[in-house]
């Protein structure tokens, strides 16, 4: 296993439900510090009902095991589900959005680059460009690989987001807890 | 039926049945200490509201029912923030109500603002800012359901002054909305038959006692599964008086200070029953070498407490009372036929020797100074054997749980987890409250009794006649021991003195009694004497043996195995690990040649 695929298997994606009440952000970040587990990426959004959002946290499982966190996360009263993804039974995406310096003759050769990548230039400036790319979080890595060769000025990816596959049966790699389950 | 919110929330406390609460009031809290005037609950003034949350605590672990204490923003909240750590770690069922600054102002550095439900985020089970004096009744009634539900704990509800005198209409609500809140239902058969099957093939099995079983008033049920298998039964510092001492079964305390037989039992089990127990540092001591041979059946309110520590043969998230009696349940049919105590024999044979061989032993004599272990057994000998005694952190600690005879549930009161010095006279204030039928007597040491001293001044002014037996031998006792032990006698202040202060002018100056007693012959009618007095606070100085040390003691991070007896029975203990270790070895070894022999 490469390391970049260590690094891969020691994250799990954990999609949390939770109240849509003040404060929930912080005792869930409160909990994962003051309890050790390291997170990967979190990304927080109001779901379709609007007294819950979903919070989508990868956890580095180096720091504790999975079952630790996911116990501890079950009790703060505010978590209503906490859904645990295999990231081969999900659907997950990321945004990433990047500015790139790109002098005029530079320029066609990025515009390409996010075309073969089926992103979008959103912005473009006399020397440089932003970009746009949604996607399964690989492909964004390998996008963020290549836009290396040019200089890249700011760079900004929103953490994934997951909701498990439709066609994949619900039983033991992808699991619902409910609070005291 | 219009209210203030302030009304609304003393209604609130009413309608969950709250008999006392403890607080200070101050300016962000005024609007509700005006209806308490007319409250049928009684208050009372502390005087530094640490006092309030270890009184609140006290009467939480003397009654079972949760306590209450009220106090203002800024540092009267930050004041209490220690009894909260400490409720969360011992899981006790505390209410807290904090005013804070009005609305407008949160957030502006306003006079004596302080974000405290951020500040206490990690050492509540949940908290509640309330925005708006509507939702005062509801919030009130999810805090208790919360606070003495599953696993109890502390809850804070910060109330801002505007919301306090906001008005609102009056309503109690009939359901409440905690989507993310549910406890746990009852055992799955499969897993007490699993656990029963173990407990039925066990020969060296313990039954590991924890708080959890005094919080699920399981203490009959515990009784009955232990008579029903013969096993024997430790208790842990939290549990001391969930199984009575003087029952033939019970082994004592284990843990880092615990008795020989107790941790040694637990070193040598093939099962442990761990029921409301978490597997503390304080208990393993070395988790790699703790009970090594041991299967682990782990029952838990608290499913985050299974597989945390030491992963469990069977876990089982639930109520202990209800897994109790379903164990015994289980057990029973499988141990039918057969007499607990000559299934066990072998077991019991080495369990009595030890007993018999490695007591809790000081050395005892008539010439001052006094030893703080006699004063402790004279104490328990002198007091009503259903005496509630709290303590504060230290050697003191240590000696009361190992030298008092706990026979009754909810009798000891002490800070387990958390290890908060000072808690003995506020907490012990706090459980004459809730039990003012029975004698109270807080143990505390020297440093402990200067941090918290001054609530006396609330116990004399509102009558609440609390003993308070000081072994005072004038230093940080714990921390000289490990000094003495482990940092080659380099004293590095922990000394501080017989004399300074004056326990009994101290005593005297809050308007308690003070008694002073310099010789072991003295240490029985000054004990005769205090109980004696039951219209005000006594405080007894006890000049105690500034050497004497704890034992046994396991030193932090080394195995059980290696428990330091008192150096009287070291060579025993020592020949009696090498016997074991060699049993151990041949052990193995037949079981290497069967195994081979196998092939």
């Amino acid at each position: 296993m490469s390391p970049a695929e260590a690094a891969v298997d020691r994250h799990h994606i954990l999609t949390v439900l939770v109240e849509n009440k003040a404060g929930v952000l912080a005792r869930v970040a409160g909990l994962f510090s003051r309890r050790g587990y390291n997170i990967f990426s979190l990304a927080v959004a109001p779901t379709e009902d609007d007294r819950f959002s979903r919070i989508t946290i990868v956890v580095d499982v180096e720091s504790a095991p999975l079952e630790q966190v996911v116990n501890q996360l079950d009790k703060l009263v505010n978590v209503v589900a906490i859904s645990e993804l295999a990231a081969a039974s999900a659907v997950q995406r990321e945004l990433l959005l990047a500015t790139v310096a790109a002098a005029p003759e530079e320029r066609s050769q990025v515009i390409q680059l996010v075309g073969v990548f089926g992103g979008e230039v959103v912005d473009v400036g006399a020397d440089r460009l932003t970009v746009m790319l949604a996607g399964p979080p690989e492909k964004l890595d390998g996008f963020e690989g290549l836009l290396e060769t040019y200089e890249v000025l700011d760079l900004q990816r929103t953490g994934r987001v997951a909701l498990p596959k439709i066609d994949v049966p619900p039983p033991a790699r992808n699991r619902l807890v409910a609070i005291g389950s | 039926m219009q209210l203030t919110g302030a009304q609304a929330l003393i209604k609130s406390l009413e309608m969950e049945g709250v008999e006392v609460m403890f607080g200070l009031p101050g300016g962000a809290i005024l609007p509700v200490y005006d209806p308490i005037l007319s409250s049928s609950i009684r208050h009372i003034l502390v005087r530094h509201e640490q006092g309030a949350g270890h009184m609140a605590e006290g009467y939480a672990l003397a009654t079972g029912r949760p306590g209450v204490a009220v106090v203002t923003s800024g540092p009267g909240a930050t004041n209490i923030v220690t009894p909260l750590s400490n409720a969360y770690m011992d899981s006790t069922p505390l209410v807290v109500i904090t005013g804070q600054v009005p609305t407008a102002s949160i957030g502006t550095d306003a006079f004596q603002e302080c974000d405290i439900t951020g500040v206490t985020m990690g050492i509540t089970k949940h908290n509640w800012l309330v925005t708006s004096a509507q939702d005062i009744p509801e919030v009130v009634a999810s805090a208790f359901h919360l606070a003495t539900t599953g696993r109890p704990g502390p809850v804070l509800v910060d109330v801002p002054k505007d919301v306090s005198n906001a008005s609102m209409e009056w309503h109690w609500p009939d359901r409440l909305d905690l989507p993310g809140y549910r406890v746990p239902g009852p055992p799955e058969r499969a897993d007490i038959e699993r656990a029963a099957a173990l407990m039925a093939a066990a020969r060296r099995p313990v039954l590991y006692v924890g708080g959890g079983v005094l919080k699920a008033r399981a203490t009959e049920a515990l009784r009955a599964l232990a008579e029903r298998t013969g096993f024997p039964v430790v208790t842990t510092l939290m549990a001391r008086g969930a199984f009575p001492d003087s029952h033939p079964q019970c082994l004592g305390m284990p843990g880092m200070h615990g008795n020989y037989t107790a941790v040694t039992a637990m070193q040598r089990a093939d099962l442990l029953v761990a029921l409301g127990a978490r597997f503390d540092d304080r208990v393993t001591g070395r988790l790699d070498a703790f009970a090594p041979g041991a299967k682990v059946v782990h029952v838990d309110i608290d499913a985050a407490e299974l597989h945390k520590v030491r992963r469990a043969d069977v876990a089982i998230a639930g109520d202990c009372k209800v897994v109790i009696e379903a164990l015994s349940e289980a057990a029973a049919p499988m141990l039918a036929g057969e007499d607990p105590v000559s299934r066990l024999s072998a077991w019991w044979d080495a369990l009595r020797r030890w007993q018999r061989e490695f007591p809790l032993h000081y050395e005892r004599h008539s010439e001052p100074p006094i030893k703080p272990q006699m004063v402790i057994e004279t104490l328990r000998d002198l007091s009503p054997p259903d005496t509630v005694v709290a303590s504060g952190v230290g050697q003191h600690q240590m000696w009361a749980s190992q030298y008092w005879r706990f026979d009754y549930p909810n009798t000891w009161i002490n800070s387990g987890g958390a290890g908060t010095m000072g808690f003995a006279v506020p907490a012990a204030i706090g459980a004459k409250v809730g039990r003012p039928d029975r004698t109270v007597w807080a143990i505390d040491g020297d440093g402990c009794f200067q941090m918290t001293a001054q609530e006396l001044v609330t116990a004399a002014a509102e009558r609440i006649p609390i003993k308070v037996a000081i072994l005072n031998n004038a230093y940080l006792g714990m921390v000289r021991q490990w000094q003495e032990m482990f940092y080659g006698e380099r004293y590095s202040e922990v000394y501080l003195s017989p004399d300074l202060p004056d326990y009994v002018k101290w005593a005297e100056a809050m308007g308690a009694e003070g008694l002073r007693v310099e010789t072991p012959e003295e240490v029985a009618p000054a004990i005769e004497k205090a109980n004696a007095v039951d219209d005000r606070p006594v405080v007894i100085d006890f000049r105690t043996d500034a050497f004497e040390k704890v034992f046994p003691m396991v030193p932090a991070g080394a195995s059980n195995d290696d428990v330091m007896v008192h150096p009287q029975h070291t060579e025993r203990a020592d020949a009696e690990r090498l016997a074991w270790e060699r049993l151990e070895a041949e052990r193995l070894a037949w079981e290497r040649v069967a195994a081979e022999r196998q092939r």
